[in-house]
Order: C-alpha cells, then sequence, then structure tokens
C-alpha cells in the first residue's frame, strides 16, 4: 500500500524537525560549560580542548539522544492508542500502562535492592513485561462494551492508583539511597543515563516506526465505523490490536530508559493533530513532538535550576494544566470526550 | 447508586448492631496482634496494667494506633458519603479526587520550607491543602462539557494529583531525610508522627461531623435534582458548600494523621447503602463505623501478611478497593447500557 503524505502533515513535520535540531544544538551548547556552535562542531568530530569534547561527546550527546528517543517514543505510543480508542485523554500514561511498567521495573530494583539476584530480568524486559501485563488487564476489564469509551479511563486511573500504592510499597523496603533513586526514576529523570539505555528505545522505535508506517493507511480509515472500513477490505480490530501492541511497547521501552516521564504520551498526540490541522493523529509529527518536548524539558531542568530536576517534575508541571485543559473543552465531533 | 432497598427498620438495626459487634473484635484482635501476639487474658492484664510488658505494648504502640484508625476509618467513610452525595458522583472519593494529595503536598512543603513538623501547624497545612485542591478541582471540573460527571471529576482528580504529585518529588528528591520519612507517610500508614496531632484531629473531625450531620437532611433533597431540592426549602449553594468544607476538613484531618489513604472513601459508602438504602442520614452513620471497621481490618491484615515486616494500611486499601471500583465502573455502565 502506497502511503501519500499529506501536504499539510509534510509541512508540520519538517518544522518540526527542524525545531528539534535547533533545540538539540542548544542542548549540546549549554551546560557547565557553554560551547559556542564552532566549538561544538569541532568538539563533536574529537578536536579542541579535551573537557569540550568530554563534555560534549559523553555527557550532552548520549543524554540529547536518549531524551528524543524517549520523547519520540513516548509521543508515537501516545498519538496511536488516542487514535486507535479515539480519545484526546486515552494515552500510556493515563491509562495506566506507564505504571505497569514502573512496578515491574522497580519490583526489580527491590530485589536487587533487598540482598536478591541484582539484574535478575533486565529492566526493559521487565518494564515491558509490566507494560503488556497492565495492558492486558485495563483490556480485560474495561473492554466488555467495545474498544474504547471512558470506561476505559476510569479503569485504567483506578489501576493506576493501586499500581502505584504497590511501587510506593516497594520504595519503602529499599534503603534510603536505593529508594531515593528508584523515586528520581519514577519521577522521569535522564540523569545520569546513557547509551545502554537509549538502545533499546532505539531498537523498539525502528522496529515499530516501519510497522506504523504500513498500517498507516489503515489506522487513518479507523476514524470511521467498523462496518464501513470492512467494505475497503480493512479489519479494523486486527489493527487495532497491532497498532495498541506497538503503543505499549514503546510506552514500556521509553519508560525503562527514562522512567515513567508523565503527560508527553497525553500532549504530543494532541498538540500534533493541531499543528497539521488533521483529524487523525500523524505518528511521526507525534513523535517528533513528544522528543521536543521532552529535550527542552530536560534541557530547562539541568540547566535552569540549581539543582538538576528530574524531567518528569518540569514535563508534570506543564501537562497536568493542559490535561485539565483538554477537559474542559467544548465537545467537538464524535472523537471528543 | 445502590438499589434503593426498602431498608426495613429490622435490616438496618441488625446492620448497626453487627457492624458495631465487628468494630469491637476487630478492636481487639487489632490490640492483640502484631509482631508479639497477645492472649486475650494478658490483653486484659496489660490493659489493667498488671503485666507491664503487655502494658507497654498495647498502651503505648497498639492502643494509640488503633485509635488512630478509628478516628481516620471513620472521618474517610464519612468524607466519601458527603462527597458521592454532593456531586451525585458514585465514584468520588478525597483521594481519586486529589484531595488527598493537596493535603499531602502542602504537608510536605509546609514541612521542607516552613520547618512545621506536627502539632497544630501540620493540621492547617493539610486542611488548607486539601480545601484548596477541592476547589481546583471543582472549578475545572465544572465547566468541563459534561459538568461534574464521574469522568470529568476523575480526570481532574488525576491531573491535580499528578502535578502535586511532581511538585512533592522535586522537594523530597532534593533532601533525603525528607525523602525517607515521606515514603513511609506517602502511602498510608498508621503511624502517628506527633501524638499531639491525636487530640487536635479528633477536634477537626468532630467539627466536620456536626457539620455533616447538620446537613444531612438537605443532602438527602439534593439527591433529587437541584429544582427540586430548592421546591422543598433547601438552600441548594450553602448545602453545597457546608458539604465541600466537611469533606475538606475530613479528609484533610485524615491526611494529616495518616498519610493519603485511598479507596476508604469510595467503598464505604457503597457497602452501607446496599445495607441502609439511599437515606444520607443512615449511610453516613453507618459509614462512620464501617469506615473504621475496613481501616482496623486492613491494618491487621497488613501486619500479618508479610511478617515480620508490616504492609502499610493504604496498599492493603488500595488492592482492596481497586477491584470495587472497576465493578463499580462497569455497573455504571452496564445500567447506561453504554
Amino acid at each position: 500500500m502506497r502511503i501519500r503524505p499529506r501536504a499539510s502533515v509534510a509541512r508540520a513535520i519538517a518544522a518540526a524537525a527542524l525545531v528539534l535540531l535547533v533545540v538539540a544544538v542548544v542542548a549540546m551548547s549549554v551546560g557547565d560549560r557553554a560551547t559556542n556552535p564552532a566549538e561544538l562542531v569541532r568538539a563533536l568530530f574529537g578536536s579542541g580542548e579535551e573537557n569540550v569534547v568530554y563534555a560534549v561527546r559523553e555527557v550532552r550527546l548520549p543524554r540529547v539522544v536518549l531524551a528524543v528517543v524517549v520523547g519520540a517514543a513516548f509521543g508515537i505510543a501516545g498519538g496511536i492508542s488516542q487514535g486507535v480508542l479515539r480519545n484526546p485523554l486515552a494515552s500510556p500514561d493515563v491509562l495506566g500502562v506507564s505504571a505497569g511498567a514502573s512496578v515491574a521495573a522497580v519490583g526489580v530494583m527491590a530485589i536487587g535492592a533487598l540482598g536478591g539476584p541484582i539484574g535478575l530480568v533486565p529492566i526493559p524486559v521487565a518494564a515491558l513485561v509490566g507494560g503488556f501485563g497492565a495492558a492486558a488487564l485495563i483490556a480485560a476489564l474495561g473492554f466488555g462494551a467495545g474498544f474504547r469509551g471512558r470506561s476505559l479511563l476510569l479503569v485504567g486511573i483506578a489501576l493506576s492508583t493501586a499500581l502505584t500504592g504497590i511501587t510506593q510499597y516497594l520504595l519503602t523496603r529499599m534503603d534510603v539511597a536505593g529508594a531515593q533513586s528508584a523515586a528520581s526514576w519514577l519521577t522521569g529523570s535522564l540523569n545520569a543515563r546513557g547509551w545502554d539505555d537509549a538502545a533499546p528505545v532505539l531498537i523498539g522505535v525502528a522496529v515499530v516506526v516501519p510497522i506504523v508506517l504500513i498500517l498507516g493507511h489503515s489506522a487513518r480509515a479507523l476514524i470511521f465505523e467498523d462496518d464501513l472500513t470492512r467494505n475497503w477490505g480493512i479489519n479494523g480490530s486486527a489493527v487495532r490490536v497491532a497498532l495498541l501492541a506497538c503503543s505499549v511497547s514503546l510506552a514500556a521501552l521509553a519508560t525503562s530508559a527514562g522512567g515513567p516521564i508523565g503527560f508527553v504520551a497525553l500532549v504530543s498526540g494532541q498538540v500534533a493533530r493541531r499543528t497539521a490541522r488533521v483529524a487523525d493523529i500523524p505518528p511521526i509529527l507525534s513523535g517528533l513532538i513528544g522528543a521536543i518536548i521532552v529535550l527542552v524539558a530536560d534541557t530547562a531542568s539541568r540547566t535552569v535550576f540549581p539543582v538538576q530536576l528530574p524531567v518528569g517534575v518540569l514535563t508534570a508541571i506543564v501537562g497536568a494544566p493542559y490535561l485539565l485543559y483538554l477537559l474542559q473543552r467544548p465537545r467537538r465531533g464524535r472523537g471528543a470526550l | 447508586m445502590t438499589q434503593a432497598l426498602p431498608a426495613s427498620k429490622g435490616r438496618t438495626s441488625i446492620a448497626f448492631a453487627a457492624t458495631a459487634a465487628l468494630l469491637v473484635a476487630s478492636v481487639v484482635l487489632s490490640l492483640a496482634i502484631g509482631s508479639r501476639a497477645l492472649s486475650l487474658d494478658e490483653i486484659w492484664r496489660g490493659l489493667t496494667g498488671s503485666d507491664p510488658v503487655a502494658s507497654a505494648v498495647i498502651w503505648q504502640l497498639r492502643f494509640p494506633r488503633t485509635l488512630l484508625g478509628l478516628l481516620v476509618g471513620a472521618a474517610l467513610g464519612a468524607a466519601g458519603v458527603l462527597a458521592q452525595a454532593v456531586t451525585r458522583n458514585p465514584l468520588a472519593d478525597p483521594g481519586l479526587l486529589g484531595i488527598s494529595s493537596g493535603a499531602a503536598v502542602s504537608i510536605v512543603a509546609g514541612t521542607a520550607f516552613l520547618g512545621i513538623g506536627g502539632g497544630a501547624g501540620r493540621m492547617v497545612l493539610a486542611v488548607a491543602g486539601a480545601a484548596l485542591a477541592t476547589l481546583i478541582v471543582f472549578a475545572f471540573a465544572s465547566r468541563s462539557p459534561e459538568g461534574l460527571s464521574p469522568i470529568s471529576m476523575t480526570l481532574a482528580g488525576m491531573a491535580i494529583t499528578a502535578c502535586l504529585g511532581a511538585v512533592v518529588s522535586a522537594i523530597v528528591l532534593l533532601d533525603a531525610e525528607s525523602m525517607d520519612q515521606y515514603r513511609f507517610w506517602q502511602v498510608g500508614a498508621l503511624s502517628l508522627p506527633d501524638p499531639r496531632l491525636l487530640w487536635i484531629g479528633a477536634a477537626v473531625a468532630l467539627v466536620g461531623a456536626i457539620v455533616a450531620v447538620a446537613i444531612s437532611g438537605s443532602l438527602g433533597a439534593l439527591a433529587l435534582g437541584d429544582d427540586t431540592a430548592s421546591a422543598l426549602g433547601v438552600k441548594v449553594g450553602r448545602t453545597r458548600v457546608l458539604a465541600g468544607a466537611a469533606v475538606v476538613l475530613l479528609s484533610g484531618m485524615a491526611v494529616a494523621l495518616a498519610g493519603p489513604i485511598g479507596f476508604i472513601g469510595l467503598v464505604i459508602p457503597h457497602a452501607a447503602r446496599v445495607f441502609v438504602g439511599n437515606d444520607v442520614r443512615r449511610t453516613l452513620a453507618l459509614s462512620a463505623l464501617l469506615g473504621p471497621l475496613l481501616l482496623t481490618v486492613a491494618d491487621i491484615i497488613g501486619r500479618v501478611v508479610v511478617r515480620p515486616a508490616e504492609l502499610q494500611v493504604g496498599v492493603v486499601t488500595a488492592v482492596i478497593g481497586t477491584p470495587v471500583f472497576i465493578w463499580l465502573t462497569r455497573r455504571m455502565r452496564a445500567r447506561k447500557g453504554a
């Protein structure tokens, strides 16, 4: 199936990519010792003052790449689930997928901290299992009356609350240092992380994006009823399940690398839809916007404040009011809440 | 809401008598069970002071803890009834609406920046935080296209909780010491930070309870809709404000004493309505007994299941409460036929 990029979407993608590039350059230039663009380029190629090269290549570059892939993964995941469930609030963080990934990851950390085998299961694997487990639970409990709907959100919120309770209990079983690092992770933080953390997410994005693009045409048809799309040879349920699986994997992998950075998945898709002025949520654009959000928030969190704040603090403080705004927006069309 | 059973007098009095009896039994168990189990005989000798070891265990550890459970459980149960009645929202709960997290962030910020640890200051912080969160949730949820529907209120509560939670994380992550205290308290546990708080809490709860009882008749009329209630002579606005104030006092008090314990305010009113029907007064009275019963039993479960460690009571109530919440959601949907 040929994918025809729509002009408004293509323009928006180009603009978002440009913004992301600019932000990335700024992010790599600022820090304890600011670098000018010429210095930056030289340092990236390994020449120039030794400590500048170290700061740029060993500290800032991995962090920027991580922020971009984590943000892109959250953005794509959120855009997909909001589109498939036809609900602007149905993102993995609201639905409890991130909470499921978190509880599994913290569980593995707690086993290590309590004297059990450290690294019993790799954190990304644990997060994937937890994310899919939570998604399966939400599906089993909430889907009864069809594949979308607001009761799904209520079930997700309740499940998140319970899973968060369990995570908080796990925190009380660890020593202070372990608990503090786990709590920082739970807020969503890219502090002291590097290539090793970025790799699984990068693989996930590389696998999922082609699938999403191949399914793109069918996915756009999902805004119509199943009876109608069947005539076009599209099996609505199969496309939905495949896309939701992609969304859950990306959200879980991103959570394993950066913690459950709140509201990125929720906000990105909505911003993408509004920027491109289309009815559906273009996944690539949603991913680029997620990347911009996380990169800006992370750069601000490490430079603007006297201490390094976890990036999740900033995204929540900005994202929660946006959720409130979405909530009180007048209802428009069927897709709105 | 729960099916309006024509609550017969007999059924109602049996429900009250049975709950009271179970509550007494759970209090005795709460005094007996712990890392050192006490027999009935030892409890008696401990209470009267003739056995010094048992006496110390009971009077210094388990008695205050049990008392705290009774107070917080009653407050949360009553707050749940009021919140559900005033919003006509069967999923209303101080925890889910973000009221508890408002109180929590206020306490954490007060502790970190103003150095307020316990006593009346902590109570004032908690109630002020709860009030602010309540105002924000209602302001936003009432402007949503659906009005104060269960979904818009739950989502507004979630947004507030997430936003305030991030603020709390930022505060405690910067300071290992407050992190150490906070991680135990945020789960919701019956361990009092300051013994004076019990009496302050009891006083605040009493005020909340008096308001609740005073408006319970009007709240019953409110269930019929604003217009009908006005026609019946109920001052709708005043009833709402007073109910909100009582919810804020009761749940703020509970958070100041025991941390944000969720789901009690959600589950208990539904349980009470099964026995006594939809009458707000009777539901309120029975919830004030069922709340402490659930909290005390949850606390006992928490002491037993992961011995020698303890499972905080907030975790136990969350694990019990989530399935109930989901069941209620599904039933709501089934009724609407949506």
